[in-house]
């Protein structure tokens, strides 16, 4: 059966939003490419997977495959010979998975080992032929187009936060069991979880954030931003090389592996943009952007910009305060 | 302990970059090299516990052409024993999954008991390539991990997941690993070191010294770049035009109209 096959993911026995987009996702491609993509079914690999088939089988959803694992969290080794398993039964022309820590963990070694087409961090997928995919280059600052020409089966991992989800609620989309032999496929031992401890400040909750990034350059320019920050009435968020240098705790941090914000004013003073920032800061109402760099990705996403010097910007701004 | 770190040379784009006209790439001219920031994190993590464990090597590897010959002799100015580089011309803009095939054939027979990369690179931030290493290997891996504390022939280690999340899971070695920045406090080369790195052994390999052809790298090959363009713009922006005194002003209104 060639088709499209999406895997949703679930974390902690729930379903993950991303889920939801890559189902978007598919079925969009599935309508761009004129039935040519075929059925669309969705793969859920997980402890407790029937529980979750109903949510993944909405209009559209040919069928929900629902492979239970052996193991009660997450594990990429199990997630990799499922996927491996769904792949030889089933035929997929396109896959589409996201681009996640879990994803991550498993997707490119079963891309490697089973001669896939692959991309990875896609942003836009549209068809000619076969699938075409769109991502970044040279850091975001470029866009590249792919295809995969030649190949019987490509895996893409979604960029999340960018195709629209299908509507949250419950489908009628057939459910089939699809039994696989996973029970020693597991090579790592879960041991734990734990959460990032909080700091004295929620960033989730502030109204205006002024975020600053690797353009402070030195941890002992860092307090002047404090003092505008204060100034401005605003409160002070940071991109991850700040926490990764020890400058800021991790409850400042602002992107994939901090926090979300949706302040309602965003203003990032040295901070280029990678894609792990916009992640969690792209959902602000007003984001405003100061870099040097006029490629810089963070005004991709920006409603306003401004190339210019954040320290010079800083001295200006204490000036119209006062 | 033996640990196989593979590092890349990453291309920059500087302020004066041209697309060649054939959309096919980036005029060299506009390119500036440096070793992949991750990189370094996971040669560090390498570093430390070799040195933790008292014996063993610690082997730095890039596919790459002349240009990463810079990267991994910083490598070695750090502290990495001896270095292995690998090229050919077939390699011209190979993607994640012909870079971890090459990786892996240099790789296997160094049989090592670690393998750490870094998640990912900073030009083409596939975070793909050392999975897909340990795929072609066949060895056991976790993906983005900021601690690893090593216990005997297994490993105790933190995933960072979303949303400041994290998840401790034990691996037995050999492993791969891809780090993540923060981990660890990459430290700097001396001068002594950057001209000793000059005398430690490096290695260049072409393809078919590492056992590899042609049609290998075709049939690793993932995906087909046809076009590479500048982005749009996000739809609302707009640029501030003028001083920085003015950009200053219109910022503050900006921020008044928005927060009252």
């Amino acid at each position: 059966m060639a088709g499209i096959m999406v895997v949703a993911e679930a974390r902690r026995g729930e379903l993950r939003d991303v889920s939801f987009e890559l189902i978007g996702a598919a079925l969009e491609v599935k309508e761009r490419s004129g039935e040519a993509g075929g059925s669309v079914s969705v793969a859920i690999i997980d402890a407790d997977a029937p529980r979750h088939a109903s949510a993944l089988g909405p209009e559209g959803v040919d069928e929900v495959l629902t492979v239970t694992s052996p193991v009660e969290q997450f594990e990429a080794h199990v997630a990799q010979r499922a996927l491996e398993g769904l792949l030889e039964r089933e035929r997929p022309q396109l896959v589409l998975a996201a681009h996640s820590i879990d994803a991550l963990g498993f997707a490119p070694a079963v891309a490697a080992g089973n001669g896939l087409g692959f991309a990875s961090d896609v942003m836009a997928l549209s068809w000619d032929g076969g699938p075409i995919a769109t991502r970044g280059a040279y850091g975001d600052k470029l866009v590249a187009e792919y295809d995969f020409a030649g190949k019987e089966c490509t895996l893409l991992l979604l960029r999340a936060g960018t195709f629209a989800p299908i509507a949250p609620g419950s489908g009628s989309a057939p459910v089939r069991d699809v039994a696989l032999d996973l029970g020693d496929a597991a090579r790592t031992e879960h041991l734990g979880y734990r959460e990032v401890q909080e700091g004295d400040v929620d960033i989730t909750k502030a109204d205006f954030l002024l975020s600053i990034g690797r353009g402070v350059e030195d941890r002992d320019n860092i307090e002047r931003f404090e003092e505008l920050a204060e100034k401005l009435g605003a409160t002070l968020s940071v991109s991850r090389p700040l926490v990764d240098a020890g400058w800021m705790p991790s409850a400042r941090q602002v992107g994939q592996s901090g926090k979300t914000v949706k302040p309602r004013v965003y203003l990032a003073m040295g901070i280029s943009g990678a894609v792990q920032h916009l992640a969690g800061m792209r959902t602000a109402e007003t984001i405003i952007a100061v870099n040097t760099d006029p490629e810089a990705p963070i005004f991709n996403v920006a409603h306003y910009g401004a190339v210019k010097d954040m320290f010079e910007l800083a001295d200006e701004l204490e000036q119209v305060l006062e | 302990m033996k640990v196989v770190v593979p590092v890349k040379q990453v291309a920059a784009l500087d302020d004066e970059f041209e697309l060649l006209d054939d959309g096919s790439g980036v005029d060299p001219d506009g390119l500036e090299w440096e070793l992949n920031e991750w990189d370094t994190f996971s040669l560090e993590a390498a570093l430390q516990i070799r040195d933790a464990a008292g014996d063993g090597e610690v082997v730095a590897v890039s596919v790459g052409d002349e240009e990463a010959e810079e990267g991994l002799l910083s490598a070695l100015a750090k502290g990495a024993d001896r270095a292995v580089r690998i090229w050919d011309d077939e390699l011209a803009g190979a993607d994640a999954l012909v870079v971890a095939r090459v990786l892996a054939a240099a790789v296997d027979p160094e049989s090592p008991d670690l393998v750490l990369c870094g998640v990912q690179s900073s030009d083409a931030v596939n975070s793909a390539t050392g999975i897909a290493l340990a795929g072609f290997l066949g060895l056991p891996h976790v993906a983005v991990v900021k601690r690893i504390e090593l216990d005997g022939a297994s490993a105790s280690v933190e995933r960072e997941l979303e949303g400041g999340l994290v998840e401790l899971v034990r691996i037995s070695l050999p492993a791969l690993l891809t780090v993540q920045t923060g981990i660890n406090e990459p430290r700097y080369a001396t001068l002594r070191a950057i001209k000793q790195a000059r005398e430690k052994p490096m290695e260049v390999r072409s393809l078919a010294d590492v056992g590899l052809d042609a049609g290998q790298i075709a049939a690793a090959s993932g995906s087909h770049r046809r076009r590479l363009a500048h982005p749009e713009r996000g739809e609302g922006a707009q640029i501030l035009d003028g001083s920085t005194a003015e950009v200053a002003a219109r910022i503050a209104s900006i921020v008044k109209e928005r927060i009252g």
